[in-house]
């Protein structure tokens, strides 16, 4: 690098760019905030779900599975889980009596472990992952598999 | 070594290696469990195998970057640390909560774990990577904060380099941007969006600015090279890590829930978040290309090299892969992902500490540099792990090429367990590349102990 170009104007750019691009980053934050309420579902968000977010948080669902494709990929995208398994007709239900036959036990195939859970309990996990199924995710992912 | 307090950071140093291993130990169990479905189950469940395996990872990786200042900050400011004994205290405090936070994901239920250790009071716990309870988080920001103020005191008595600075700067954000950690919000969208305000601007943000001042530290001790040259590059690569990367976090937000036009935002800053990268890898060999000393520690700069190399390749090559809005499409969320993950951890912040340690534990134990064999081990333990990261990262990437090709883009898509029922064979690639790297980090440590001969000063 050229002798007229000097660490303190390098330190400066530092400065002024890092400032600048936070500072636009916050901005863009501010405005997603003002757009989330159009694709959050956030009318849905009842205590029941807001429970069983807590469920999903300290079974640590996460440690397997992913949700929206963030978390581990040692299981299916439970996402959209709720659809995929029968919608309004019946995922609950399965969501539920999956849960409760878990594990499966068949021989070296992978595990879930069973976390008996109350049958309140299971009413808002199921809950949760309808919610959650009813964000947009800009069409994410490409097809019902996850 | 020039000041007698530098040598608090070999309690850090060993810590870290010994967590480096735990770390990889569970790798290899989760490994298995990729292929063998019930392997220790249920013992050991998959997802606490991964807890360890990754909050290992992030508290080596923190224990090495206090090492690393601890050694770092003396030698720049020409002054003792401000407190050994604080860094030594601290370093229990944190080694402990480390060990009893494990022993809790090994022992105790989780849910059990987050009702004894108050995450009804403020929940935080079941996220990935801040699985922490909240007493061990919260044990993390006391640590963090003592050890900011022993070296922000260090350095403001002493001499201020760029060096210092820009590593300061790193420390002090990485600190400040784990309080995200503390905010959980019922919505799960808002969660998310968050969440990365610890993730990403971790990695491809503060994170980026330890790694080049830890860098250019050993570049210019190994090379000897004038310092106004390092300071110019210094700063011209981290101002393109931030420039790049804050609003890089948009890669992030494709998918969750937050606004459409993240895809572009994200899909724009981000492809350009491989240029500091690359320019960290032409930086480290331009340096060494114009050495004006032959330092006998070659073992260091070979680490140092690796690091600018590897860190291009996983971060900036595997990360621009699939940073695209319409690529990440289909790889969200898939093997692509977790192959760019290790390979990017490995080769940014796993390399950078070996070079600090490959560094300065010689010095800490008396002498410039091992004898000429156990750099001979250390090298091989070098080319064993790197090479074996390079095949960890094919064999996911096929793997996960061939599941997106099965499961998200094929006409007739296979549910996700029918595909990785198809792509097994990749997973035990993947594991005996794992075996491979485990024996690369056991002769990295038998280096440590191997003399050649020589008189042993370690105490
Ligand atoms: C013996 C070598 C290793 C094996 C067999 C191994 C295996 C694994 C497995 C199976 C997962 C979980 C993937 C999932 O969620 O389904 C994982 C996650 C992870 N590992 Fe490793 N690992 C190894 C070494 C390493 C090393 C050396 C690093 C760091 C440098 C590392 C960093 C990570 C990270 C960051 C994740 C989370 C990835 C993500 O969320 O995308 N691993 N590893
Ligand atoms: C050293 C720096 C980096 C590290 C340690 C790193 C590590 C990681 C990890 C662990 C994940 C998985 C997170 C999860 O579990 O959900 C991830 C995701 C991702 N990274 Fe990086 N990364 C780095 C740099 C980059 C760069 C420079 C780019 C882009 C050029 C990039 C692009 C991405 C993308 C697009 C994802 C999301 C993948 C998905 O949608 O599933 N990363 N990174
Ligand atoms: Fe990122």
């Amino acid at each position: 690098m050229s002798r007229s170009f000097t660490p303190s104007m390098a330190r400066n750019i530092f400065y002024g760019g890092t400032v600048f691009f936070a500072l636009l980053f916050l901005a863009l934050t501010y405005q997603n905030e003002q757009v989330l309420p159009t694709r959050d579902n956030r009318a849905n968000l009842t205590e029941k779900v807001a429970a069983g977010k807590k469920i999903w948080e300290t079974r640590n669902c996460i440690g397997c599975h992913t949700l929206l494709g963030e978390g581990a990929y040692f299981a299916p995208e439970l996402g959209n889980v709720y659809k995929r398994r029968g919608g309004d007709a019946g995922g609950t239900e399965f969501i539920k009596s999956w849960i409760q036959a878990q594990p499966g036990g068949t021989p070296g195939r992978r595990q879930m472990p069973q976390f008996n859970l109350s049958e309140k309990e299971l009413d808002e996990i199921a809950a949760f992952l309808k919610y959650v199924s009813e964000i947009n995710t800009s069409n994410w992912p490409p097809n019902i598999e996850g | 070594m020039q000041f007698q307090s530098q040598a608090v950071s070999r309690f850090y140093f060993t810590a870290a290696i010994g967590l480096f291993v735990a770390q990889i130990l569970f790798g290899l169990v989760m490994g298995l469990q990729y292929v063998i479905g019930d392997f220790l189950f249920p013992a050991i469940p998959f997802n606490v195998a991964r807890m360890v395996h990754t909050n290992a990872l992030i508290v080596w990786l923190l224990m090495g970057f206090m090492g690393a200042a601890y050694y770092l900050v003396p030698e720049e400011s020409e002054t003792e640390l401000y407190s050994p004994k604080l860094a030594i205290a601290l370093f229990w405090i944190f080694l402990v909560a480390a060990a009893l936070t494990v022993l809790g994901y090994l022992f105790v239920p989780y849910a059990s774990l987050a009702e004894w250790t108050g995450n009804d009071l403020l929940a935080t716990m079941g996220r990935e990577f801040l699985e922490q309870p909240l007493p061990t988080k919260l044990g993390i920001v006391i640590v963090a904060i003592g050890f900011l103020f022993n070296i922000t005191m260090t350095v403001l008595k002493g001499r201020k380099t760029a060096i210092s600075t820009v590593l300061l700067l790193g420390l002090w954000g990485l600190a400040v941007f784990f309080l995200f950690s503390f905010y959980n919000p019922d919505n799960i969208a808002r969660d998310k969006y968050y969440w990365w305000f610890v993730v990403h601007l971790w990695v491809e943000g503060v994170w980026e600015l330890i790694l080049a001042a830890i860098l250019a530290f050993v570049l210019i001790k190994v090379t000897g090279v004038d310092r106004e040259v390092i300071d110019k590059w210094l700063y011209v690569i981290i101002t393109m890590a931030l420039v790049s990367g804050i609003i890089g976090t948009g890669h992030h937000f494709y998918w969750i829930g937050s606004a459409e036009y993240w895809q572009w935002w994200g899909s724009v800053f981000s492809a350009m978040e491989p240029i500091p990268f690359f320019a960290m890898t032409v930086f480290a060999f331009n340096m060494v290309n114009r050495r004006r000393r032959e330092h006998p520690n070659r073992a260091a700069t070979l680490w140092a090299l690796g690091t600018g190399v590897m860190a291009f390749l996983g971060a900036g090559v595997w990360g621009f892969l699939h940073t695209l809005a319409p690529v990440n499409y289909y790889t969200h969320g898939s093997q692509v992902t977790a192959a760019h993950g290790h390979m990017a951890f490995y080769g940014a912040y796993v390399m950078v500490v070996i070079t600090m340690i490959s560094y300065a534990m010689p010095l800490i134990r008396g002498r410039a540099a091992n004898s000429s064999k156990a750099q001979v081990l250390e090298m091989w333990s070098f080319w064993l792990m790197t090479v074996a990261m390079v095949f960890i990262t094919l064999f996911l990437t096929a793997a996960g090429i061939l599941q997106v090709w099965l499961q998200r883009v094929s006409a007739t898509p296979l549910p996700f367990m029918a595909t990785q029922d198809q792509i097994g064979l990749f997973y035990w690639l993947r594991e005996g590349a794992g075996v491979v790297f485990l024996v690369g980090l056991v002769i990295y440590i038998a280096s440590f102990f191997y003399n050649g001969g020589e008189e042993k000063t370690a105490a």
